[in-house]
């Protein structure tokens, strides 16, 4: 993918680099698809060519080169690919719940052509070795070019940083301990520091653990209702606070994970008006479910942060709306059943999102004309531009990111399986509207859907 | 009435009214010389118990045999749960043995709801976390509608550490859908925030615990000393205990057991005529014999003839 500039805490601009398998570049005429990419402005029915994994040519009546495959997408959108910068590969520690090759294989089934990888692995991405191992097997495997942050600290204990400088070197695209937070004002404050020498943003997951505690969902009526304990919204905005009075303080640059609280979102959007450096995304699960959702105990609604209250609900899709919120994250965490057949407060946190974040936003927000069609695929598309990746753009010389959708196709979730190795889908079981046929990543079919039938070839 | 007892949430009005009519009657044959009816002569229950308990197991066990059911016992210690099975292991393994009901205790809550969805068996809920304890309701219920006759419009109390307590969530929701008006009262970092959703008031002071016709206690745990909800017992008891001068002559006493005389209640309460503690523990015989009647024989279908194939086929609870 291209990598752009971005704005660096310090001089040093290490070039961003993803990995993938080897995939032999596409030919591929897309004809009749309506082409939609709000960056570009384009809007209507055209057919586009991608040659030798590029965008050739955006226009009426093209002609498929000698070679090439036809694709008829009469009916469907071509919209540019998704880049999710958050998702659990459990790889290396945990490949009975995911491994590279089927991660990917399920963010590609999902429309992204672009994921970054989170550390808190078995054992967790904190030193070079372990970094240059990851990314050796995702040459090998990966479906879709894929990053990998490293850990803030040692082990993601909070105590000691890890060698930032040489894990930017070997190619870590941003630092973080996500799954837990770094306790630590201190801490945080010596990451923000040594931010100058290493030169990659930190991505935060914010919790005060002496305010959440042993909370399993969020804390308010319905947990009072269930008598579980809850994890307060405060648990979450008073970390993104001083978080966020620490980066302005440092002139250093964090990304806030996985927003779920209404005064999280009212304390970043202060940040940002003032100057800091602060970029956050939200999952689509926090922005289409409550606590209500949590009422009949089924473990798929169990993530930390936990989902909230309607008002918060609002205030993410508001922030979304505004710019507050830069972008849409799955948070994709694979589960093994047996450990999500527990009882709730004994079963992990996390759900798998990756093959249905595209649909179920869709389904929950602009077909009800919460939000426009145009701002769901911007705000899904843009989950790499706070680790200096640009966004994917349908637009002549660029590289071909892009996925083909049918609007007006109904599926249940989970009814056909999974092409992640872990079912723990948020949705699981819902019927969602809209669905990925096809994803090509970076010059190369990434994804097709079994049923959709091939072109002849010209 | 739905075929498990998993939450009183899933009880109407006229359920419960039921339930406590069923216990009247079986309370006559609690007083015969032979406290037997043949009514689940032939059906086994089991009673999986994964924490420690001394009444409500022993009242479940007693329930099921003065109704000719065949009871196994499982309790988590001992058993293939302390080598690690998983709950929904053990709840197969036991669906072979074809048993009418399932008890269950259990540490989690939704844990009840869970064994509802992996057997055919009625599943009862005798505990699970913090959630609820239905049973525990339902004998409190049938025990003050006996001392006052009625329990319409009755104001009752319930104070102490409402935060930990299954007891609490169920009672507010029994004693609120039979027409009582219920106020919790406790430390603020012992009282949940938004349980007014479940349709209490809330106080922090026993100040107008004048105004209530029956006081509940709620056991004041020691362990939860350490978690500093509250600075002292000294300072818990000088603010929360029921005693002498704070129990007005009218008003009628409960608690779940086992008190912990001299912290929630003062000694001089506990054995007066106005505490209902020691009816509370007898009732409990009576009204899990009228959950079980009502499960498994209930619902007008007449037991001797109702096979287990015909109680259908396991619901999502």
């Amino acid at each position: 993918m291209t990598p752009t500039p971005a704005p660096q805490n310090g001089s040093k601009t290490p070039a961003i680099e993803l990995d993938r398998g080897p995939a032999p570049s596409a030919t591929v005429l897309v004809r009749g698809a309506r082409l939609l990419d709000p960056r570009t402005g384009l809007d209507g029915k055209a057919d586009l060519l991608v040659r030798d994994g590029r965008i050739a040519e955006i226009g009426d009546g093209l002609e498929a080169p000698e070679g090439a495959e036809l694709i008829e997408a009469h009916g469907l959108h071509a919209l540019p690919a998704f880049v999710d910068p958050h998702v659990h590969l459990r790889t290396p520690g945990r490949e009975d719940e995911e491994d590279i090759d089927s991660g990917t294989r399920a963010a590609a089934a999902g429309g992204f052509c672009a994921i970054l990888a989170q550390p808190n692995t078995e054992p967790a991405v904190d030193s070079a070795p372990v970094l240059r191992s990851l990314r050796e097997r995702a040459r090998a495997e990966a479906r879709i070019p894929t990053g990998f942050l490293a850990a803030i600290t040692v082990g993601r204990r909070g105590e000691q940083l890890t060698e930032m400088a040489e894990l930017a070197a070997v190619g870590a695209v941003g630092f973080t301990d996500d799954g837990s937070p770094v306790e630590s004002a201190g801490v945080m404050r010596q990451a923000l520091q040594y931010q100058r020498l290493a030169g990659l943003p930190l991505a935060l997951h914010e919790e005060d653990p002496s305010l959440s505690g042993a909370g399993v969902m969020h804390e308010g009526p319905m947990s009072a209702l269930l008598g579980l304990t809850g994890i307060p919204s405060v648990s979450e905005s008073t970390m993104v606070a001083r978080d966020c009075a620490l980066a302005a303080y440092e002139e250093g640059r964090i990304h806030v994970q996985h927003l779920s609280a209404r005064e999280s979102i009212e304390v970043i959007a202060r940040a940002k008006a003032a100057g800091t450096r602060v970029t956050c995304e939200a999952t689509p699960h926090h922005l289409l479910l409550t606590d209500e959702a949590v009422r009949s105990l089924d473990t798929n609604t169990k993530m930390n942060p936990p989902l909230r209250a309607e008002a918060d609900r609002r205030a993410l899709i508001e922030g979304l709306r505004s710019g507050a919120i830069d972008c849409v994250a799955t948070d994709h965490a694979p589960h093994a059943r047996e450990e999500k057949e527990e009882p709730f407060e004994l079963a992990p946190m996390g759900v798998t999102g990756l093959e249905t974040a595209f649909a179920a936003l869709f389904t929950g927000l602009v077909l009800p004309g919460v939000i426009d069609l145009e701002l769901l695929v911007t705000r899904m598309t843009a989950g790499g531009e706070p680790f200096g990746i640009a966004a994917p753009a349908l637009a002549p010389g660029r590289a071909a990111n892009l996925c083909l959708v049918d609007l007006d196709a109904d599926w249940d979730v989970g009814e056909a399986g999974y092409e992640s190795r872990s079912a723990n889908c948020a949705f699981d079981g819902r019927r969602l509207t809209g669905r990925v046929r096809m994803t090509i990543a970076d010059g190369a079919v990434a994804y097709r859907e079994r049923s959709f039938a091939l072109g002849a070839v010209a | 009435m739905h075929r498990h007892l998993l939450s009183v949430d899933d009880l109407s009005r006229e359920d419960i009214e039921r339930i406590l009519g069923r216990a009247e009657r079986l309370a006559e044959v609690s007083g015969r010389e032979i406290k037997k009816v043949p009514t689940l002569r032939g059906r086994t229950v089991i009673n999986l118990f994964y924490e420690a308990s001394t009444r409500t197991s022993s009242s479940f066990e007693l329930a099921a045999k003065r109704l000719s059911a065949d009871l196994v016992s499982v309790k988590s210690s001992g058993s293939a749960v302390d080598k690690g099975e998983s709950l929904k292991d053990t709840v197969q393994t036991l669906s072979a043995y074809d048993p009418a009901a399932i008890v269950i205790r259990s540490p989690q809550a939704g844990a009840a709801a869970l064994v509802a969805r992996w057997t055919r068996a009625s599943v009862i809920n005798a505990g699970d976390g913090k959630h609820e304890h239905p049973t525990q309701a339902l004998l409190d219920l049938y025990t003050l509608k006996r001392r006052a006759g009625s329990l319409e419009g009755l104001k009752l109390w319930i104070v102490g550490d409402v935060l930990h307590s299954r007891v609490a969530r169920s009672n507010i929701l029994a004693f609120t859908r039979m027409g009582c008006e219920v106020t919790v009262c406790g430390p603020p970092t012992l009282i949940p925030r938004g349980i007014e959703a479940l349709g209490c008031r809330v106080r922090y002071t026993l100040g107008e615990l004048g105004d209530a016709d029956a006081v509940y206690a709620l056991r004041m745990q020691r362990e939860r000393m350490t978690g500093s909800f509250v600075p002292s017992l000294r300072e818990y008891a000088a603010q929360y205990q029921i005693d002498g001068r704070r129990l007005g002559p009218g008003q009628l006493l409960m608690h779940p057991g086992p008190v912990n005389r001299g912290v929630e209640l003062a000694a001089e309460v506990i054995d007066s005529p106005q505490a209902l503690i020691t009816e509370q523990v007898e009732s409990g015989v009576v009204v899990r014999m009228a959950v079980l009647y009502e499960l498994l024989a209930g619902g007008g279908a007449p037991s001797a003839v109702r096979a287990p194939a015909e109680t259908g086929e396991p619901q999502p609870a």
